[in-house]
């Protein structure tokens, strides 16, 4: 069932543990998505699993054989860099035929298969030209094409759409997760962005400090969060934190709300509204409440409050998350 | 637009003027060694009324020992810039791209064995080079040069491949390459206009080098350097001659450096704008 794991996994710079003692199995066939803070080890990991560092401890299985201190090329993995890391002074026919040709394929098999691929990504006008004379969006799909090609057991994709303006990242996202069910092949994708994980997972794995907070699938870890830490990370606009009496009423140390649990009621909560912002399909309302514990409610459009007006809040009961003083989500 | 073009104008000839003050010793070494000896000395010296002569050369070549002593440059700065890059393209790979804590220091210790004057290590080497049988021979004369240029050409390299991002290689050991193919198929051509601005930088050291030629070599591993040095001889100075002997002792490397110019301005300024 799972493909790639990780035993124990550790790896330390200096005296800072950047990746702290994880296990985890990454299933055969789906994307997997490392999703943290900036600094938090999922690219360290990725790069672990690739083969670019060697972990100071633990071990690493791909397809049940021990890989731990195996060369990147032996690995049968491919990876998209954040900066493509193209090679310059070859034509994208090169570029995407370099790990074919290295591995000894003949020329004419080679030729077929970079020109399946480059039609597959809609490269075909593009094979002889330098990667300086392509946009963006076509230096990302030639990263793409010379993973592919290969027809590695699983893709490592590190950031590789942060370098993309919106909408084209946007487009980007559908089209490599088209790709990846196509191929059927396994993937692990790292971001920062919880947005793209969240459109782009079959699991994520939340990550801090080097350590896993929580690993589920997406509305797993945006119904069901672990903890506080993942409450926080997952969804935008971010839960709603409340410490103090009103968390006590719920017989936690802190409770969290979802913009959209929030509804104007009777009995509440009593605010000002400070901001709206109208996002067209929905509107996000701020609110400052009376000891100052800022507030974020959705409201459909049209029935906004203007700013300044006083209103009362209440969550649906349901859906408020309880966490106790450790941080840890109570059941 | 019109403050533009006089302003072009100003800069042209600022360029022109800097251009000639840093070329008028050649060009005047150039000029005098057409002329006969007499003229060659005569002050204030004439540019006009001048008996132009090939003689200088004639005398020069005749003479002997210019074509040994040329081929001997070729093959000393040729051979020991091969055996400097040889060593230095592994090293600079290594610290540019695998640096550790002490790495930088190992950068600084190398470049500080430049400071040393040649003068004060001249006795022990050439003591060891008459023990080892290595004076007046090409091999010594290689292997001093090569050992001798490597702190500043490990160091050029290092800058140049600075320049290459890491990822680039990282993908090409995803690939499948091997340290080798690394080495020659991706970093190697991507750092191609450093390597050739280094290579020429440390072939025209190599070219230059006198004061080693001239204390550890005598006949037959005399480079034109030391070839040069036998024109001011027991008979006096002769300009005429001296001067054609220049002119035929930089020629070679002056055709060098004019056909690669535009390499060499690309590697000087890699990097500079992008």
């Amino acid at each position: 069932m799972s493909q790639i794991e990780l035993h124990g996994i550790t790896k330390r710079f200096g005296d800072h543990r950047a990746v702290d003692r994880i296990d985890l199995a990454i299933a055969r066939g789906g994307m997997t998505v490392f999703v943290g803070p900036s600094g938090c080890g999922k690219t360290t990991l990725l790069r672990l699993i690739a083969g670019l560092e060697d972990p100071d401890e633990g071990r690493l299985l791909i397809d049940d054989e021990d890989m731990t201190g195996t060369a990147p090329a032996q690995r049968g993995l491919a990876m998209v860099f954040q900066s493509y890391a193209l090679y310059p002074h070859m034509t994208v026919r090169a570029n995407i035929g370099f790990a074919l040709k290295l591995a000894g394929m003949a020329r004419p098999e080679i030729d077929a298969r970079v020109e399946r691929v480059a039609a597959m990504l809609h490269l075909t006008p593009y094979l002889d030209r330098r990667p300086a004379a392509l946009s963006g969006g076509q230096r990302q799909r030639v990263a793409i094409g010379r993973a592919v090609v290969r027809e590695p057991r699983a893709f490592l994709f590190d950031e590789p759409l942060s370098n993309l303006d919106a909408a084209l990242r946007g487009r980007m996202r559908v089209e490599l997760r088209r790709l990846q069910q196509e191929l059927g092949t396994t993937a692990i994708y790292v971001t920062h962005d919880q947005a793209e994980a969240m459109t782009m997972a079959d699991r994520i794995v939340v990550f801090r400090d080097g350590r896993i907070e929580q690993a589920g699938r997406p509305l797993e870890l945006y119904h069901r969060p672990a903890n506080r830490f993942v409450a926080g990370f997952i969804g935008s606009p971010a839960m709603n934190f409340l410490a103090g009496p009103r968390a006590a009423t719920f017989g936690a140390a802190e409770i969290a709300i979802r913009p959209e649990d929030l509804t104007v009621a009777a009995e509440g909560w009593s605010g000002t509204v400070t901001v709206v912002e109208h996002l067209g399909a929905e509107s996000y309302v701020h609110l400052v409440l009376e000891d100052g514990a800022p507030l974020v409610l959705r409201s459909r459009p049209g029935e906004e409050p203007a700013n300044g007006a006083k209103l009362r809040v209440a969550p649906v009961a349901a859906k408020v998350h309880r966490f106790g003083s450790d941080g840890l989500a109570l059941g | 637009m019109k403050r533009g073009a006089a302003h072009r104008i100003v800069l042209t000839a600022l360029a022109w003027a800097a251009a000639l003050a840093v070329a008028f010793p050649l060009l005047w070494t150039f000029i005098t060694s057409f002329k006969p000896e007499l003229e060659a000395v005569a002050f204030p010296p004439r540019l006009t009324g001048v008996d132009w002569t090939l003689e200088n050369y004639r005398t020069v070549l005749d003479e002997g020992g210019y074509a040994r002593s040329a081929l001997n440059s070729v093959v000393i700065a040729g051979a020991s810039t091969l055996a400097a890059m040889a060593l230095a393209i592994p090293a600079a790979w290594a610290m540019a791209f695998a640096p550790t804590p002490r790495t930088r220091g190992l950068l600084l210790w190398m470049l500080s064995t430049k400071m040393l004057p040649p003068v004060g290590v001249l006795m022990p080497i050439y003591l060891i080079y008459r023990d080892a049988g290595l004076l007046d021979t090409r091999a010594g004369v290689i292997l001093l040069l090569a050992l001798g240029n490597l702190p500043v050409l490990v160091w050029m390299l290092y800058t140049h491949f600075r320049e290459v991002p890491g990822e680039v290689l990282e993908a090409a050991r995803l690939d499948g390459a091997s340290v080798v193919q690394e080495l020659t198929q991706v970093l190697l051509p991507l750092a191609l206009p450093g390597l050739a601005s280094a290579f020429l930088l440390i072939f025209t050291l190599g070219w230059n080098e006198a004061f080693w030629t001239l204390n550890l070599t005598s006949t037959e591993a005399a480079p034109l350097t030391a070839f040069m040095a036998t024109f001011s001889s027991p008979q006096g100075l002769f300009f005429g001659r001296l001067s054609a002997a220049s002119i035929l002792s930089i020629l070679p490397i002056v055709a060098i450096g004019w056909f690669c110019q535009r390499q060499l301005v690309r590697g000087l300024t890699f990097g500079a704008v992008k």
